[in-house]
């Protein structure tokens, strides 16, 4: 049995984290965070040359080919750094439904663009509140047109191209959705930023008014393209997650060894102990389960939904778990907005909503675990 | 990442797996798989005759204590490929809950402090089931803080004289031999005047008696010494080295990792699939869902640990402090998936009658043995402490006694 990352992962993984801690610290995560700028465009361009944001993504599409258990460990440092780029609409969500549903022409000319760092794609999908569902999609297509509001979506407002879900039947079946490619920078389409609970990761309205689009897979198959694309955000999302989760723990750790009070290191008094035990147990479970995604996702194994969804929600609660937890631990200073704990909390609450809500994933892991046990 | 054996591990398995296919008490293999924590017990059978018989097939067949050398009983196996016996034994190894802390514990630390003869003599015997040995650690005094014991250990000539009380002692009621922990001098630091010996459990002055649990069942015992004699030659380590001894022992505790550790989700997930409610299957309500999915991630995310740690044995990695995590985190669990199973019964979740029993039975055994879960081998707080102390690094706690001579320490906590 080898349940791990191979050396040469491993490799990739302490690259990724090397880099990131020189082109991303806490200071460039603020100068987004305070609106200076709606991402770091010059760690943008570096993950580029880095080749990052084409790992997964074959070299006959200009990326490198490598892989996705690749992409999972760049995921996991991409959370940890926090860094605000618009890494998993492009890469998880845009460049996986095209790998997966696009034309040999619709991958030419793409895909070679997200490689190097020219395009930055997302995906329109939700229509105010809600979780993911055929139902909740209004917006329609029709003679190649798209006609609707999506909202919110990531990284809207610096995106080049969507994936957008929109509604091509009315039968009241999961086939009446249907995808589109959209270029937002053809006209068509009004790009309203909002605000949101996250600064670091912009958050966007997206009007659609006669916005010509081209079909992403066959009409009707919208729906189950979306499942498998989401499945697959899951679990990178989830090493995103888990990497943020071990980060706040490191810091809550750190800070309970050099924080004196009665005399005694802070970390030395069991019930701050005891929490960053537990911390650590969320998260090496998170880490556990994402590990079984990452194997289901590389070999497209047909256990992958319900790995993804156990991933997504382990990966959920052990960062919102950490980063509520690194608070307590620094006590009235990780209040304070000079400190980064606010930052990894902020981060653990949004991108626990991204790509449906946790209850959501609950309620998913217990569909697809009755359907392995009926089988 | 993948989750292949490797051509040799491929090949022990299949000999592994023809031998039990063979061999193994079939009779028995539907019951076993039922059992769930708290609820082993096989129809018209003694489960310890079994479990016995079981071992002894096992030892003759060279299938005993895989990870023990040869010359001792054992099969100087890999801890891969005792990793692979496990998964292959599947529930025949509950048989095996009788011989896991001989085989464990007190096996490891004979072969690390014994004799070579008493080697010889003890531990092929111990490996085969046909000698069950415990082991005489905790006191009403001494739990958590193993070296607050008191049972005192006194020189007579070639002899030791030991006075005393153990408890908690797991299999005292059939264990054949022991492995004792005491006091051998009072006057210094508790850690420095322990001394262990190993000892003949039919001796002269050794009264058992077993304690009835919460859950009715007795597998726990209280054990007297009263000037119950031990030759000088059964000391294992030197005078007052016994706390070393001992943390050799409880370190191999350790090693026993692949065996998995029981959640009780499996059991609540085939409950909540049958259970009707008012409102419907009790699996399409959407609060069930969402505990049943909670738990759902625990489960995986110690199943997936545990894997992750055998890829490590598998790479001839040790076992680390980390896989202190099954037990904390299974222990709870336990428990809390046992109360909602009853919860989702309504009223008739108290009821335990044979008519009841498939439903409510199972849950009810399971809450009332997890509490010991969440005790035995280290509490949750001690195994916290072990994951914030020896993963993350955090200072340890602060010990008021530990440079005090130990007759000295204070014993009633209210003045």
């Amino acid at each position: 049995m080898n349940f791990d990352f191979s050396d040469d992962q491993k490799q990739m993984r302490d690259a990724a984290r090397k880099f990131l801690s020189e082109q991303c610290p806490p200071k460039a995560v603020r100068t987004v965070l305070d609106g200076k700028a709606a991402y770091d465009k010059e760690l943008w361009k570096g993950l580029a040359e880095m080749g990052f944001l084409g790992v997964a993504i074959p070299e006959q599409f200009g990326g490198a080919g490598a892989g996705h258990l690749e992409l999972c460990v760049i995921a996991e440092e991409m959370g940890r750094a926090l860094a605000p780029v618009p890494f998993s609409s492009t890469v998880y969500l845009a460049a996986e439904a095209i790998l997966i549903a696009g034309s040999d022409a619709q991958k030419q000319k793409w895909l070679p663009k997200i490689a190097s760092g020219e395009a930055i794609g997302t995906l329109a999908l939700f229509e105010g509140k809600g979780n993911p569902s055929p139902k909740a999609i209004k917006l329609t297509a029709s003679g190649g047109t798209l006609n609707g509001v999506k909202k919110p979506v990531a990284d809207g407002a610096i995106a080049d191209f969507a994936v957008v879900a929109a509604r091509t039947g009315s039968t009241g079946r999961d086939s009446d959705i249907s995808l589109f490619l959209v270029d937002l920078k053809a006209g068509g389409v009004e790009v309203k930023s909002l605000t949101n609970v996250d600064p670091t990761r912009g958050q966007a309205e997206l009007t659609f008014k006669n916005a010509k689009a081209e079909p992403l897979g066959a009409t009707g198959d919208g729906w189950s393209i979306l499942s498998q694309v989401l499945d697959r955000a899951a679990v990178l999302m989830a090493f995103e997650q888990v990497g943020g989760a071990d980060r706040a723990l490191e810091m809550g750790r750190d800070y309970a060894l050099d924080r004196i009070a009665f005399g005694r290191p802070i970390g030395s008094f069991q019930a701050v102990k005891h929490m960053l035990a537990d911390m650590y147990v969320s998260a090496t479970l998170a880490r556990s389960n994402c590990y079984y995604g990452a194997w289901a996702l590389s070999t497209n194994a047909s256990e992958l939904p319900e790995a993804a969804a156990a991933a997504r929600i382990s990966a959920t609660q052990a960062f919102q778990h950490c980063a509520k937890n690194n608070i307590q631990v620094h006590g009235g200073m990780g209040f304070t907005w000079e400190f980064d704990c606010h930052m990894y909390y902020r981060r653990a609450n949004a991108v626990a909503l991204g790509l449906g809500s946790l209850s959501y994933w609950e309620d998913q892991l217990i569909d697809r675990m009755r359907k392995k046990n009926a089988a | 990442m993948n989750f292949d054996d490797t051509p040799q591990e491929a090949a022990f398995r299949a000999e592994a797996r023809a031998w039990i296919g063979a061999n193994a008490p079939k009779q028995y293999e539907e019951e076993l798989r039922k059992s769930s924590l708290g609820r082993t017990q096989l129809t018209g059978a003694n489960i310890l005759e079994v479990a016995k018989a079981w071992q002894k097939k096992k030892a003759d067949a060279g299938w005993a204590c895989l990870h023990w050398p040869k010359e001792y009983g054992g099969r100087g196996s890999t801890p891969i490929e005792r990793v692979i016996w496990q998964q292959e034994e599947g529930p025949f190894g509950k048989l095996s809950g009788m011989f896991i802390i001989g085989h464990g514990m007190c096996g490891p630390t004979m072969m690390a402090f014994a004799g070579e003869e008493q080697k010889r003599k003890y531990l092929p015997p111990l490996a085969s089931g046909e000698k069950v040995w415990c082991q005489l650690f905790s006191e009403p005094a001494g739990g958590s803080d193993v070296a607050g014991l008191r049972t005192r250990a006194e020189k007579n000539g070639d002899d030791w004289i030991i006075n005393g009380q153990k408890i908690w002692t797991s299999g005292a009621h059939y264990s054949d031999y022991g492995i004792l922990l005491t006091r051998t001098d009072p006057n210094v630091a508790k850690h420095k005047g322990l001394t262990m010996f190993f000892l003949d459990m039919k001796s002269p002055g050794v009264e058992v008696r077993p304690i009835k649990q919460a859950s009715g069942q007795s597998d726990f015992n209280e054990v007297y010494f009263t000037d119950v004699k031990i030759p000088d030659s059964q000391r294992l380590g030197a005078v007052n080295d016994g706390w070393n001894v001992s943390l050799t022992t409880l370190m191999n505790e350790r090693m026993s990792i692949g065996a998995g550790v029981s959640t009780g989700f499996p059991e609540l997930f085939e409950f909540c699939n049958s259970l009707m409610l008012e409102d419907g299957p009790a699996i399409e309500d959407r609060g069930v869902r969402s505990k049943l999915a909670n738990w759902a991630v625990k489960a995986s995310g110690l199943k997936y640990t545990s894997m992750r740690a055998i890829s490590a044995l598998s790479k001839g990695d040790r076992p680390g402090p980390e896989n202190s995590i099954g037990k904390l985190v299974a222990g709870s669990m336990v428990q809390d998936v046992a109360m909602y199973a009853l919860d989702l019964q309504g009223a008739a979740g108290v009821l335990s009658g044979p008519e009841d029993a498939e439903v409510a039975g199972k849950f009810q055994a399971m809450l009332l043995r997890a509490p010991g879960t969440r005790v035995e081998g280290g509490t949750d707080e001690i195994m916290r402490n072990i994951i914030a102390e020896r993963v993350l690094g955090l200072p340890g706690d602060i010990r008021v006694d530990k440079d005090v001579p130990f007759n000295k320490i204070p014993t009633k906590g209210r003045a």
